[in-house]
């Protein structure tokens, strides 16, 4: 649910990377911090252990310039990718509009992959939000890796429903920020299907223009 | 389906800011804002000019998460106030109308009683507003522009 302040002009989104342990989450969003002009973001905030592994979430408020006379922010978040997180986890996905799956590409991590998405499948159902209506894109990450995986294999486990997907590899920088404008493209879609399809009898007087 | 959007009006804008304004003067507090559960700052009033009201408008909402967690472990519904004592500011937070996150940091010109209590008159006019709001989603009569949004548009959000 973006929020829309129509006094200021603004409107703000709440994105979620989610994805298995050390798959690449955090790497995505200190890249965007690393590119993006000062004035146009503001400080990445990691909540994590002393051993760098994310222990609640990284948040990283970014401004996209404007959209129609709209000032649009958008909040990064990040959430912890170890299974025994999985309490913390979930909370950060309230009220997130867009998600973006990040895969990690090794062997390895294959049942990892799986297994993560069938937890946010699970976690957006007990927010009551439909996985396949939720903007969601899919980042497979690591493709530099010797041995990693197709791209079709990885398909068949982790984006069985043709989500938006990209090839990435995040601590080059590969990747990043085409994953980011897709998710932020599917959630504009859903705002302009919701303005589009909105209540037109609501009462009069409450609008205030 | 996804949740709808919350949408703030001039109406109900000028009603929350001169709330939260009201409390900066009412409870003595240095800073006071409203936040949503998803983290996005609502208004702020008191001396927020040197202060990242973003980042901290996002860690409440964490915080307020992980507590609700907690809560919901101990089979609470949840923890609906808190209150975090410093050497020189003290931060009140309050969960209001199950919806958004009232916060006031003050100092040693303040007390926790008078805060509390203002809090409370507060948390009653927010919580009106809000019921009202959310009674009324985005609208094609609502004059946002979104629902003529280009694939143009959207590019050009990340041409810098």
């Amino acid at each position: 649910m973006p929020f829309i302040n129509l006094v200021a002009r603004e409107i703000s989104c709440k994105i979620v990377y989610y994805g298995p342990g050390l798959g690449g989450k955090t790497t995505n969003i200190e890249h965007i911090s690393a590119r993006t002009k000062p004035e146009s973001r503001g400080q990445l905030i990691k909540l994590a252990t002393e051993a760098e592994r994310t222990l609640f979430f990284d948040f990283l408020p970014l401004d996209l310039g404007e959209v129609r006379g709209f000032k649009t922010r958008f909040h990064l978040y990040t959430t912890p990718g170890q299974v025994y997180y999985h309490a913390s986890r979930k909370l950060i996905l309230k009220g997130v509009d867009g998600c973006i799956f990040v895969a990690d590409s090794q062997r390895a991590r294959l049942d990892a992959n799986e297994q993560s998405l069938e937890d946010m499948k699970e976690d957006l159902e007990d927010y009551g939000l439909a996985f396949d209506q939720l903007p969601l894109v899919v980042q497979y990450n690591k493709r530099d890796i010797p041995g990693a995986l197709s791209v079709e294999e990885l398909r068949s486990v982790v984006n069985p429903n043709g989500a938006p997907e990209f090839e990435a590899v995040a601590r080059l920088g590969v990747g990043v920020f085409e994953t980011l404008k897709s998710v932020a493209r599917l959630v504009f879609l859903e705002l302009k299907k919701e303005q589009n399809t909105g209540p037109s009898s609501e009462p009069d007087g409450g609008s205030g223009r | 389906m996804l949740s709808p959007t919350t949408v703030i009006r001039e109406e109900d804008f000028r009603r929350i800011q001169a709330a939260v304004d009201k409390l900066v003067r009412s409870a003595y507090a240095k800073v006071v804002f409203l936040v949503d559960k998803a983290g996005q700052l609502i208004a702020a009033g008191g001396d927020v000019d040197h202060l990242d009201t973003t980042s901290l408008a996002s860690l409440t909402a964490g915080n307020i998460a992980a507590t609700g967690g907690i809560a919901k472990l101990l089979r609470e519904n949840e923890f609906t106030t808190q209150f975090h004592e410093g050497k020189n500011a003290h931060i009140h937070i309050q969960v209001v109308y199950n919806r958004v996150i009232l916060v006031v940091i003050f100092d040693a010109k303040s007390s926790l009683g008078l805060v509390r209590l203002r809090v409370r008159k507060t948390s009653e006019e927010l919580g009106q507003v809000f019921e009202q709001l959310s009674q009324r989603p985005l609208s094609p009569r609502d004059g946002a522009p979104f629902g003529e949004l280009t694939d143009e548009d959207i590019d050009n959000l990340f041409n810098d």
